[in-house]
């Protein structure tokens, strides 16, 4: 054992031990995860490109008076993830958690079903993007369905070509293609709720609605916060779906904000100023999770 | 037979007969909603076997859905004259084993250094980690480009080491910066702990190193949480997209989800789009199909821990 370097406490091997094992791990963070906020941050207020001879300079916050004055792309990005989040947290948490109840029955084959509603957590988005962009075209599967149901009385429209549906489609298919985790993350939940609460209930002569609003809903409130953040976080993210199906269009009406970045700092190399946006972007999700934190912390 | 373990309601035995009767209604709800989930892919599936004019015709009623008509594998073989298919698909699997090999050693070492041994700095340590799962990968992934295309790497020509510049168009872009995952470190850390400590003591007593006891004791008791880590791992490897769309140009280094955007144009062959991403979802369709049962508890656990 190695002699005692501080006075009061040995260095021990088990002192040792502890930063090797971390050390690789660390470094991997130090290198790509702490050193790309800190470019962000530093990138954020400079004109630098992402190939360029000419050596960058210090823009002060340029790029974030240009993001909210002269930028209409990165508004109608703005809207549209904040759109798509206040109406995607909802949706796909409860229908999550209805497909939770409807799956925690004791019936013979259920985990086959189970199996069916996750298929689409298992697959990737771009798939499933690709999958959904025939089933919205105009001569798609939708249109085909809706005009047999009604027997020709209805067609529908080119879902993603059109301005006013082309959010609520990408809406539709991302709670589809998200719900069967949240469905998990529930179900997870309710079984650990014990079985005693609900025979009580049942004595007490508590109607169905009565157990989920008593014995069921206060039970599940740590899994609601999660939900609701991951929900959360996953929405603003919301990235590859308007990449396929409609590269932001039509007119922009889909367009988000980490597609804006990509398009700015990749496509156009402008990594300044997508750095700036990337920053608006961690802030928004930053300030959501804490005011979510504070407003779900227990009453 | 299929019913889980773990399901809460618990069967009344005495009502047993008159239940079974009644018990037919309570699937029609779950194959109603089992059929909204599966069609896409059912869809997908059949449509790769299809000529374009006859998916689209079909498209009109069942048969969208079913094998029949003029079937064939022939939008297969086009996909794999146009695109190196194979290619990407081996270039996945090479950099998902991996991500995830690494991946378990370096974040079960550092789970267990977080979890078992006492060192100054540990709790510093611990809540910067828990800090970076905060930031969603996509806030930072395009300043990542820039700075990945800067670092420098080691290469040996001849057995000479030449120092080289840029991570652009590599295996290691897209490894390397996903192997450290505060996630996996945590679940492991959190999994370690439930280990008796007495063991680690009774080992030390033996003469035992603490990587002996993480390697001998630790690893081999801990089962369960590498396989969730490896499979929480291994899904957003094998669909990742954003990176490897901005971080690989070179066709012979990408993954299968960007040779998507082969189809991207191509809007009338359905058939071959269909080919293609049936063909990069098989696989993970089948490893989920015989895990299934580690695939949902991984997740749930991943719900439980927030």
């Amino acid at each position: 054992m190695l002699t005692a370097i501080r006075p009061h406490r040995p260095a021990s091997t088990e002192e040792r031990t502890g930063w090797v094992m971390v050390a690789p791990a660390a470094i991997l963070f130090a290198l790509f995860l702490i050193t790309p906020v800190i470019l962000t941050l530093i990138l954020s207020v400079t004109n630098v490109r992402l190939i360029s001879p000419n050596p960058p300079s210090f823009q002060g916050v340029d790029n974030f008076v240009r993001a909210f004055t002269a930028d209409p792309t990165f508004l109608a990005s703005l809207r549209n993830t904040l759109i798509f989040a206040v109406v995607i947290v909802p949706l796909q948490g409860g229908l999550g958690l209805g497909l939770a109840l409807l799956i925690n029955q004791k019936i013979r084959g259920i985990n086959a079903f189970r199996t069916i509603y996750f298929v689409p957590v298992v697959t990737s988005m771009v798939v499933l993007s690709m999958l959904w962009k025939f089933i919205y075209q105009a001569d798609g599967l939708l249109n085909s369905l809706i005009s047999t149901v009604t027997f020709g009385a209805l067609s529908g429209t080119d879902w993603l070509n059109n301005t006013s549906t082309a959010l609520p489609a990408i809406i539709a298919m991302s709670a589809w293609a998200g719900v069967g985790f949240h469905m998990v993350i529930w179900l997870s939940g309710l079984q650990t709720i014990p079985e005693s609460l609900y025979e009580a209930a049942d004595l007490d002569g508590c109607s169905p609605w009565q157990k989920f609003a008593f014995v069921t809903w206060p039970g599940l409130r740590p899994t609601f916060v999660f939900v609701l953040v991951t929900i959360t976080i996953a929405a603003f993210s919301l990235f590859i779906q308007p990449l396929v199906m409609t590269n932001g269009g039509p007119l922009n009406a889909t367009v988000t904000i980490v597609l804006h970045a990509v398009n700015t700092g990749f496509s156009k190399q402008q990594t300044g100023y997508a750095a700036a946006i990337s920053l608006i972007f961690f802030l928004l999700v930053l300030v959501v999770s804490l005011i979510q934190r504070r407003l779900t912390k227990e009453d | 037979m299929t019913t889980s373990p773990t399901s809460r309601q618990i069967s009344d035995p005495t009502h047993r007969p008159s239940r079974r009767s009644r018990v037919w209604p309570r699937y029609i709800p779950l194959v109603g909603v089992a059929i909204v989930f599966i069609f896409p892919l059912l869809f997908m599936f059949m449509s790769s076997l299809k000529p374009d004019a006859q998916i689209l015709a079909d498209v009109r009623s069942f048969r969208a859905f079913l094998p029949v008509g003029e079937l064939s594998t022939d939008n297969y073989s086009a996909v794999f004259d146009r695109v190196p298919a194979w290619r990407f698909m081996a270039n996945t699997i090479f950099v998902v084993a991996m991500v995830v090999g690494f991946g378990l050693i370096v974040n079960s070492m550092a789970g267990f250094a977080l979890s078992r041994l006492q060192w100054r700095g540990r709790g510093i340590a611990l809540s910067i980690i828990l800090a970076t799962l905060i930031v969603p990968f996509e806030t930072i992934a395009v300043p990542m480009v820039w700075w990945v295309a800067k670092l420098p790497w080691i290469e040996f020509q001849d057995f000479i080491p030449t120092l080289t510049t840029g991570w652009l168009n590599t295996y290691r872009v897209q490894i390397i910066p996903f192997i450290a995952n505060a996630f996996s470190i945590f679940l492991f850390a959190q999994y370690f702990k439930s280990i008796p400590k007495e063991l680690d003591e009774a080992a030390r007593v033996d003469g035992a190193s603490w990587f002996t006891i993480y390697r001998k004791i630790i690893v081999p008791l801990s089962g369960p949480a590498f396989a969730t880590v490896a499979i929480l791992t291994f899904l957003p490897v094998w669909n990742s997209f954003l990176w490897p769309i901005m971080v690989v140009q070179q066709e012979a280094l990408r993954p299968v989800q960007v040779g998507v955007q082969y189809f991207f144009q191509l809007e009338t062959a359905w058939g071959e789009v269909m080919a293609y991403t049936s063909f990069i979802t098989i696989p993970v369709l089948l490893f989920f199909l015989v895990f299934q049962r580690a695939f949902v508890s991984s997740i749930a656990s991943a719900g439980v821990k927030g």
